[in-house]
C-alpha cells in the first residue's frame, strides 16, 4: 500500500528534472578540427611515404655506383650524394629509421611515466617518495649529454637502441604531470566509490584513473615521439647515431661531413631538414587540436565571440529599423 | 578469490548492526606538533530499518565519520564493528564487508566517472560481489536496479554517460549503485545538497521508500536540520567533533536541550519569522541611535 | 529616452509589459497582466505611488549566442526600490544570475543582451542608461553606484595581499584624491561597519575564515556607498550560523546607508524571510513576483508553490513529507 503511495509521491516525469535532462543529453558536438586534419594529413603522407618510399624508390640506398653529387633530375629524383647514394632512396629508408625510433621512444617515454608517475600518485605515502625522487634525479641530468654519453659508451648502435636511450632518458618531465593528475583524481568520489565498491588498486588505476588521462596521455605521446625523432636526428648529426642504418639524422651528418653546404649540394640536406620539421610540426597540430578538445574553451572562445559580434550587429540593425519604424508611426 | 557464494550475509539480511564504538580520529596538522582532533569519542549504532541523521556544519567530523565507517580512512583509537565482529582490514573479508555497507556521496557530478557509462557503474558492483540472482544475467540486474530507482526507459538510460543526465538523474544512479551489492547499510552524506530544490524531495522520498523496501540501515549526514527530522528517527547533533546532543528526531528539533542546537535551529531559515529580523535590525538601532 | 519617462511617472512594474514587442502600441501604465506570470498588487507596506526608485529594467533579453542559441533570460521587467531588498529566487539555469549580470553589465561572451533597457535613476535625480556606458563611465558606475558580492567571492580576495592594501586598490582606482590617512581610517571604519576586527588590515586573505572573507567582500562593496548591491548566493558556501551572521548585517547595513539589495538565491524560505519583494524565476522568465507575505501565504503559480513545498517546514507538523513511517 505505502509502496504505491510513496512511488506516486516521486513521478518519474517530474517535469523540472526531465527537461534538464533533456538539455544535458545532447551530446556535446566535437567538430573536427582545421588543425587535425592539416596535422593529420601531413602525417600520413610520411607515413605512406615511409612504407611505400623503398619499394618505389629504384635504387639501393647503399649503391654508390651513381654519378655523385648530381642535382634532382628525372632518373635520381632528388639528386646524389658525393658517395653517389641516391638521395630519394635514403629519404625513403630513412623516414622508416626516424619513425620507428620516434615511436619507439615514445611508447618506452609513456610507459615508464605512467609506472613512475601515475603509481606515485595514486598510491602515495613512501612509494610515492621514493618514485619521485627517481623522476626528480632524472628531471634534473640534462638529457642530452646523458643520452651522449651512453650513446658513446655503447659500441654498435642499432636504431632500436638509440630509440630505447631517447626512451629512458626522456620521461621524467611527463610523469611529474601525471603524478599531480593522479593525485587529483585519486581524490574524486568516483574513485573513492569504487574502492568503496571492492575494486582492488590496479583496476582503479586502470579503469578509473588512466581512462581519465588518455587525452594527457595522447598529448605526451607525440610529443615523446617528436622529441626523440628530433633527438635522434640530433645525435645522428654529432655521430652517436644508429651505426650501420640511415636515418634522417645520418643523411645531415653524412652532409655536414660531405661539405654539401660549401659545395651548394642542397638537395643533400633540405630534404631531411624539411622532413624533420614536417613531423614535428605535423604532430605539433594533431597535440593542439587533442588539447582543444580537452579543454573546450580554448576552442569556442574565438567562435563565441564572433557569434556574439554578428548578433551585436544584427541587434543593432533591428533596432535602427524599429526607431525609424516608430518614427514613421509617430508621423502618421 | 575465495569468495565462493558463502558470503552468507544475506541469510541474516534482516538482523545484525553496524556499530561504532568510541571513534577518535585526530590528524596531524603540517608544521605545527599539534593534532587536530576531528571526531572525538563518538559511539552509535546503526540498526536495519532505521534512519540515524548526523547533523552538524562543515568541520564538525561529519564527513571523517562516513569515511571511517567505510574504510576509507583508519580511526586514531576505537573500532567499527559489524555484526558485533570487528570490520576487517583488508582482503576477502574486507570485500565482505563492503557488500554490506555502501555509500550515496554528496555531489552527483563528482561521484560517476565522466569516462564510463551508467551500465558500468552498476555492473562492477554486481560483479566484484557476485550479487545476481541464479537465472539473472547481469545485464538484467542492471535494468532492473535502475528501473527501481525510476530512470527509465531504463535500457536507454544504461548506455548513456554520466554528462548526459541531469543532476537528480545522477543522483538516482548513485543509489542503485550503492545498492547493487545487496547492501545492509546506507551511508548517506549530503545525498541531495547538491541538487535542485524541487528535486531534492523526489530523491530523498525514493531513498526513504528502497530504505522501507530492503529493510536498511541509514546513516543520514546532512547539515538540513528539517530533512533530518522528517526522514530519520534519531538525531546526532555534531559540534567540532563531539555528539553535543542526541535522541528521537521530534524531541531534538522541538525541545533542544544543548545550546549549540538551539544556535543551529535559530539559524535554519524560516519563512514564519517573515520580516522579523528587519524588525529586531530597526529596533536595535533605534535604542543605539537614541 | 521616452520610455525611461514614462516609467518614471508609473513606476508600477508589478504589472509587467506584454512579452511580445507591441510596447510601442501598449502604454507601460496600462494594466495588462503578463499571461506568464503571476503577479499580486503592489500593496507592500507604506507604499505610496512615489515610491523612490532606483533601477528600472525593461524587457530584458539576454541570449548565449552558442549553438543552438539559449534564452537565458526572456523579457523581463524588473523595478527596484532605493532601500528594499528584492528577492530573486530560482533554481540552476533560470537565469537569475545571467540576469544580475546584464543589469551590471558584467555579461562576458558567449552572453549577449539582445534587447531591452537598463536605467539607473541616481540619487542626485540623473539617469543613466546603463547599456550606453562605456570605457571608464562604465567602470566608475560598476562599483561606485552598484556593487555585487557574488558566492565565491570570498576566494577572490588575493591570498598574498594584506586586506589593508586590497582595500586601498577600490579607493586608489575610484577616489584618487584621498590621502593614506583617509584611506586607512576609512578602511577601518569599513571593516568594524561589517563586524570585523579594524585590526584585520594588516592580516593576510588566508588568515581569515570564511565568513570573516565574505564579509571583507561586503565591506569592499561598501567602500563607495554604492545605491544598489547585488548579491549572488553570497552565503551559499558558508554554514547556516555564519550565513545568519552576515545577512544581518546586511540588513543593519541597509538600514543605515539605505542602499538596495537585489538578493538572488536558491533558497526561497531564507528569501521569503529577509526580502520585502521576492521574483521567482524559471527558464528566463519571472513567473510570479509579490512581496514576501503575498509569496509565503499566497503563492498562485505553480512553481512557486512546487518550490515552497520543497521546504519541509523545520517544526510544523510531520505531514505528507517523507516516509509516512507511521501509517505502515
Amino acid at each position: 500500500m505505502s509502496d504505491v503511495a510513496t512511488t506516486t509521491s516521486v513521478p518519474p516525469a517530474d517535469p523540472a528534472e526531465v527537461d534538464k535532462g533533456k538539455d544535458e543529453t545532447r551530446r556535446v558536438r566535437r567538430p573536427v578540427n582545421g588543425k587535425f586534419i592539416i596535422g593529420a594529413t601531413m602525417l600520413s603522407l610520411i607515413v605512406l611515404f615511409a612504407i611505400f618510399g623503398p619499394i618505389i624508390a629504384e635504387f639501393d640506398p647503399r649503391n654508390s655506383n651513381n654519378p655523385v653529387l648530381v642535382p634532382p633530375d628525372s632518373t635520381h629524383w632528388l639528386g646524389t650524394t658525393s658517395l653517389g647514394y641516391d638521395m630519394f632512396s635514403q629519404m625513403a629508408t630513412g623516414a622508416r629509421t626516424s619513425l620507428m625510433v620516434g615511436i619507439v621512444a615514445g611508447l618506452i617515454a609513456v610507459t615508464l611515466s605512467i609506472l613512475f608517475g601515475v603509481i606515485a600518485g595514486y598510491v602515495g605515502g613512501l612509494t610515492d617518495e621514493i618514485l619521485t625522487l627517481v623522476i626528480g634525479v632524472m628531471l634534473v641530468i640534462p638529457g642530452l649529454p646523458l643520452t651522449i654519453v651512453i650513446s658513446s659508451l655503447v659500441p654498435g648502435r642499432s636504431g632500436l637502441l638509440v630509440a630505447v636511450i631517447l626512451g629512458i632518458t626522456g620521461w621524467a618531465g611527463a610523469a611529474v604531470v601525471l603524478r599531480s593528475q593522479a593525485q587529483s583524481l585519486r581524490n574524486r568520489d568516483y574513485v573513492s566509490a569504487s574502492r568503496i565498491a571492492g575494486e582492488k588498486p590496479l583496476r582503479v588505476i586502470g579503469v578509473e584513473i588512466l581512462p581519465n588521462l588518455l587525452p594527457l596521455l595522447t598529448g605526451q605521446f607525440l610529443f615523446g615521439v617528436i622529441f626523440a625523432i628530433l633527438g635522434e636526428a640530433g645525435l645522428s648529426y654529432l655521430g652517436l647515431g644508429p651505426t650501420g642504418s640511415i636515418s634522417w639524422g645520418t643523411i645531415l651528418n653524412e652532409a655536414q661531413a660531405g661539405g654539401a653546404l660549401t659545395r651548394g649540394a642542397w638537395w643533400w640536406f633540405v630534404p631531411p631538414g624539411i622532413a624533420v620539421a614536417l613531423v614535428g610540426c605535423s604532430l605539433a597540430l594533431i597535440n593542439f587540436a587533442i588539447d582543444e578538445v580537452i579543454n573546450p574553451k580554448l576552442r569556442s572562445a574565438p567562435l563565441e565571440a564572433r557569434r556574439v559580434r554578428k548578433a551585436k550587429a544584427a541587434a543593432r540593425a533591428q533596432k535602427r529599423a524599429d526607431r525609424a519604424a516608430k518614427r514613421q508611426e509617430a508621423k502618421a | 578469490m575465495t569468495d565462493t557464494p558463502q558470503s552468507d550475509s544475506t541469510q541474516d539480511k534482516k538482523s545484525g548492526t553496524l556499530e561504532f564504538r568510541n571513534v577518535v580520529k585526530e590528524y596531524r596538522v603540517r608544521g605545527a606538533h599539534k593534532t587536530l582532533r576531528a571526531v572525538n569519542d563518538v559511539s552509535f549504532t546503526l540498526e536495519p530499518g532505521k534512519t540515524i541523521a548526523l547533523v552538524g556544519e562543515s568541520g564538525s567530523g561529519k564527513s571523517t565519520i562516513a569515511k571511517t565507517i567505510l574504510q576509507l580512512e583508519r580511526p586514531t583509537s576505537g573500532e567499527v564493528l559489524i555484526d558485533g565482529r570487528a570490520v576487517p582490514k583488508r582482503g576477502p573479508a574486507l570485500k565482505r564487508y563492503r557488500k554490506d555497507v555502501q555509500m550515496v556521496f554528496q555531489d552527483p557530478f563528482a561521484s560517476l566517472n565522466p569516462f564510463h557509462t551508467i551500465a558500468h557503474h552498476l555492473e562492477r558492483p554486481l560483479r566484484i560481489h557476485k550479487a545476481v540472482e541464479p537465472g539473472q544475467t547481469v545485464d538484467e540486474r542492471v535494468i532492473e536496479l535502475l528501473e527501481r530507482v525510476n530512470l527509465e526507459p531504463a535500457k536507454d538510460i544504461a548506455k548513456r554517460r554520466p554528462h548526459e543526465l541531469s543532476g537528480g538523474q545522477r543522483q538516482r544512479v548513485a543509489i542503485a549503485r550503492a545498492l547493487a551489492p545487496g547492501s545492509r547499510f546506507l551511508i548517506a552524506d549530503e545525498p541531495v545538497s547538491m541538487l535542485d530544490v524541487s528535486i531534492r524531495l523526489g530523491v530523498l522520498n525514493l531513498l526513504a521508500r528502497l530504505q522501507r523496501e530492503e529493510n536498511l540501515g541509514v546513516l543520514y549526514i546532512t547539515h538540513d536540520l528539517a530533512t533530518a527530522r522528517h526522514f530519520s528517527d534519531e538525531i546526532m547533533v555534531m559540534y567540532r567533533g563531539d555528539v553535543v546532543e542526541r535522541g528521537p528526531s521530534d524531541e531534538v528539533i522541538l525541545n533542544p536541550q544543548h545550546e549549540y542546537t538551539k544556535t543551529l535551529l535559530q539559524a535554519a531559515p524560516d519563512p514564519d519569522r517573515l520580516g522579523q529580523m528587519r524588525d529586531e535590525v530597526r529596533a536595535s538601532l533605534t535604542d543605539s541611535g537614541t | 529616452m521616452s520610455e525611461t519617462q514614462a516609467t518614471k511617472e508609473a513606476p508600477a512594474d508589478v504589472t509587467p509589459e506584454p512579452t511580445e514587442a507591441e510596447s510601442a502600441a501598449v502604454e507601460v501604465d496600462a494594466p495588462i497582466t503578463d499571461a506568464e506570470a503571476t503577479s499580486h498588487a503592489d500593496d507592500s507596506a507604506g507604499a505610496s505611488a512615489e515610491r523612490d526608485v532606483v533601477v528600472t529594467a525593461r524587457n530584458v533579453c539576454i541570449e548565449y549566442e552558442v549553438d543552438p542559441i539559449v534564452k537565458a533570460v526572456r523579457n523581463v521587467d524588473l523595478t527596484i526600490y532605493r532601500g528594499e531588498i528584492l528577492g530573486l529566487a530560482g533554481e540552476s539555469g533560470c537565469g537569475k544570475t545571467t540576469l544580475a549580470y546584464g543589469i551590471n553589465r558584467l555579461l562576458k561572451a558567449p552572453a549577449l543582451m539582445t534587447d531591452g533597457t537598463v536605467t539607473f535613476h541616481d540619487k542626485d535625480g540623473d539617469d543613466i542608461d546603463v547599456l550606453a556606458l562605456e570605457g571608464d563611465d562604465l567602470r566608475a558606475f560598476r562599483w561606485d553606484k552598484v556593487s555585487m558580492v557574488f558566492q565565491g567571492a570570498m576566494n577572490s580576495l588575493n591570498p598574498v595581499i594584506k586586506i589593508r592594501k586590497q582595500l586601498f586598490d577600490v579607493f586608489t582606482t575610484h577616489r584618487p584624491g584621498m590621502t593614506k590617512v583617509e584611506m586607512e581610517g576609512r578602511a577601518r571604519e569599513l571593516l568594524s561597519l561589517v563586524g570585523v576586527d579594524p585590526d584585520r588590515v594588516n592580516s593576510y586573505p588566508h588568515e581569515l575564515s570564511g565568513g570573516m572573507r565574505q564579509r571583507v567582500m561586503i565591506a569592499m562593496a561598501l567602500a563607495l556607498e554604492p545605491q544598489l548591491m547585488i548579491m549572488d548566493e553570497p552565503t551559499t558556501a558558508l554554514d547556516v550560523v555564519v550565513q545568519r551572521g552576515i545577512i544581518r548585517e546586511i540588513m543593519r547595513l541597509r538600514e543605515i546607508f539605505g542602499f538596495a539589495v537585489i538578493f538572488i538565491t536558491h533558497d526561497l524560505p531564507m528569501l521569503l524571510e529577509i526580502s520585502d519583494r521576492v521574483a521567482v524565476m524559471k527558464e528566463g522568465k519571472i513567473v510570479e513576483r509579490g512581496t514576501s507575505q503575498e509569496i509565503y501565504t499566497n503563492a498562485q503559480h505553480e512553481y512557486t508553490k512546487k518550490l515552497l513545498s520543497s521546504f519541509p517546514s523545520l517544526t510544523g507538523e510531520r505531514g505528507a513529507f517523507v516516509r509516512g513511517g507511521e501509517d505502515q
